[in-house]
């Protein structure tokens, strides 16, 4: 089987497993876990023969070319993204497979769980495979709705609402997203990415489109200003899903928006570069703030995914006008935080989630005595926080260092500043659960009313945080994984 | 040509006015509404860009996104209009809360 054949079957394992899994849901939980290891193989056969044969792929759907048909396109930077949603993915589902099994006196919609996860996963694995802007928007569409109905999957009230706003975000930044492909095939007469790189110009008809495709992305991917309904949904839904939501969804719409700048729009020299850099420091800034102000732990950690997201933005002004080496090592240490961050900040959630199933509330002042009983979640909680501050070594900092290195080099000293205090800041939220947690306060009334949590549970958040950390002593192999079939080829001066 | 650009703003219309109405309104199946009217819009501006040639040859393929993109539509209704009726049945209101009551649960 050759790569492109392994990327399909990566597409129609979780849909068959979501189809399975919502047909004979009594044993949901079993296909959910044993689709999850056969994604996982097919992905590890599929990264051995990219790197034996390191070229980019593509595959025209049911033999029908790229004008008419659906092209689907596979490079280091598909396959990487892939592989972030597979590890994170694993890690969750672990988590789930018994976290879901415990909850189920007093939440009776567990089994929709692993339905709505898996196809979540078929929509993940077919946008970092999709290389046509229609079919880009159908899995948009198809991650936010399965998002939308996990976050609902909660049932109370907090998360019903959040559910709602989630989904009208969610719609309006999709036909937002729509309206830009209708204007663009209008006047290329193709939705194909290769082919509309070609063919794209700087008229009035293609600025209209790029605003309205950004606009749309960034909606969905909660850039500072248009958060406001990340904090709310990240923090209300049940704890695998909060994972899923800030480690693997927002990243997916990030990514597309990566595409498309870098791929497209690139050519199209405007003011929008320098506005994304600035609303992302802005969004460090911000987020960091308002996670040190929060008195929930999950609200915490959701605020914290604000001010991640915001690192992710400045890939665009450390790009814009660059070629060559400076601009390759700007969206690859992008991307090596986007890794870091996935593995981290779903770690996170799943000990906040351990710490609440514990003490039955996650509120941070009342975290004392946690390091004594559950210390396999508190190190996971501080290996990931490593991993977020940007501290070495760990994966967040390889990618923080390859964008401090861009800025400075640049002369962009603003940039550089916002980066290393945004670190400080994410220092400051992560002491402050931590030293919480080894406070010793009153003993004898919290005993009483603790739950014991399992150790697999507490196992996958310390095995996803200990991945974000070993990133940060291996990157070179993932780099050049990265680097294959050279994506944003433009970037580099034409010979 | 005219009656092309007619439809296609109309379609601009249709979607600034639903874009109204959904940041206006505060009934969640007013908010609902203003959606699909929005993606009537976008499906009105995709169907008239369609005609590309005056002769009156007609580009199927912004067809077959428009059903897709009803679809689309039609599933997240559907998806919203569930998310209500669990609303309406736990709180007894039609509308979201402000951002900062509903974070203590």
């Amino acid at each position: 089987m050759t790569p492109p054949d392994l990327g399909i079957a990566l597409v129609i394992l979780p849909l068959t497993g979501a189809l399975l899994a919502f047909l004979i849901h009594p044993h949901a939980r079993w296909i959910g876990i044993s689709t999850a290891l056969a994604i996982n193989i097919v992905l590890a056969w599929l990264l051995t023969d990219l790197v034996t044969s390191p070229q980019s792929y593509h595959y025209a759907l049911g033999s029908w070319g790229a004008p008419l048909g659906i092209e689907l396109h596979l490079d280091g930077l598909s396959a990487f993204m892939l592989m972030m949603s597979a590890v994170t993915g694993s890690g969750v589902s672990l988590y789930a497979f018994t976290c879901f099994r415990m909850q189920s006196t007093e939440n009776d919609h567990s089994p929709a769980f692993w339905p709505l996860w898996l196809f979540l996963w078929t929509g993940i694995n077919a946008l970092f495979l999709s290389a046509d802007i229609f079919n880009l928007y159908v899995t948009l569409e198809l991650i936010g709705l399965a998002a939308v109905a996990l976050t609902a999957l909660a049932g109370s009230r907090a998360a019903l609402t959040s559910a709602m706003r989630y989904l009208l975000i969610s719609l309006l930044g999709s036909l937002c997203y729509l309206l830009g492909v209708a204007l663009l095939y209008h006047t290329y007469a193709t939705v194909d990415l290769t082919l509309l790189a070609g063919r794209i110009t700087a008229q009035p008809a293609t600025q209209a489109a790029l605003a309205l495709i950004t606009v749309g992305l960034l909606l969905k991917s909660a850039l500072f200003p248009l958060h406001f309904w990340l904090p709310p949904a990240h923090g209300s839904a049940a704890a695998p899903v909060s994972a899923l939501l800030s480690a693997l969804v927002v990243k997916a719409s990030f990514y597309l928006l990566l595409r498309l700048w870098l791929e497209l729009f690139h050519p199209i020299h405007n003011l929008m570069p320098d506005l994304l850099g600035i609303l992302g420091a802005a969004a460090i800034i911000w987020g960091s703030l308002q996670a040190l102000r929060q008195i929930r732990l999950k609200l915490l950690i959701a605020y914290s995914t604000v001010a991640q997201l915001g690192y992710f933005f400045l890939v665009f002004p450390l790009t814009a006008g660059q070629s060559g080496e400076m601009s390759s090592s700007a969206w690859q240490g992008v991307l090596y935080m986007l890794l870091a961050h996935a593995l981290a900040k779903s770690a996170m959630f799943l000990a906040a989630g351990n710490i609440q199933l514990f003490g039955g509330h996650d509120r941070i002042i009342e975290l004392d005595h946690i390091a004594q009983r559950l210390p396999l979640t508190l190190a996971a909680f501080s290996l990931a926080g490593i991993s977020i501050m940007g501290l070495p070594p760990s994966g967040g900092f390889i990618g923080k260092w390859l964008l401090l290195e861009v800025a400075i080099a640049q002369g962009r000293w603003g940039y550089a500043m916002i980066i290393l205090l945004g670190g400080l800041l994410a220092a400051g939220y992560i002491f402050k659960v931590i030293g919480y947690a080894f406070t010793q306060g009153q003993m004898e009334d919290s005993i009483s009313e603790t739950h014991p949590v399992p150790t697999v549970m507490q196992w996958a958040a310390l095995a996803l945080a200990s991945g974000s950390i070993l990133l940060g002593w291996y990157p070179a192999p993932l780099l050049e994984l990265l680097a294959i079939g050279d994506p944003f080829h433009f970037l580099h001066p034409s010979p | 040509m005219t009656t092309t650009l007619l439809y296609a703003l109309t379609g601009i219309g249709l979607f600034s006015l639903g874009l109204h109405a959904l940041i206006v309104q505060s009934h969640l199946l007013h908010k609902l509404l203003a959606i699909n009217v929005m993606s009537c819009g976008v499906f009105l501006v995709l169907a008239s860009l369609a005609a590309r040639t005056p002769e009156g040859s007609v580009d199927p393929v912004p067809h077959a996104m428009v059903i897709t993109g009803i679809v689309v539509a039609v599933a997240a209704t559907a998806l919203g209009l569930a998310i209500l009726l669990r609303i309406h049945a736990l709180t007894g209101k039609v509308r979201l809360p402000d951002a900062n009551d509903q974070l203590d649960d």
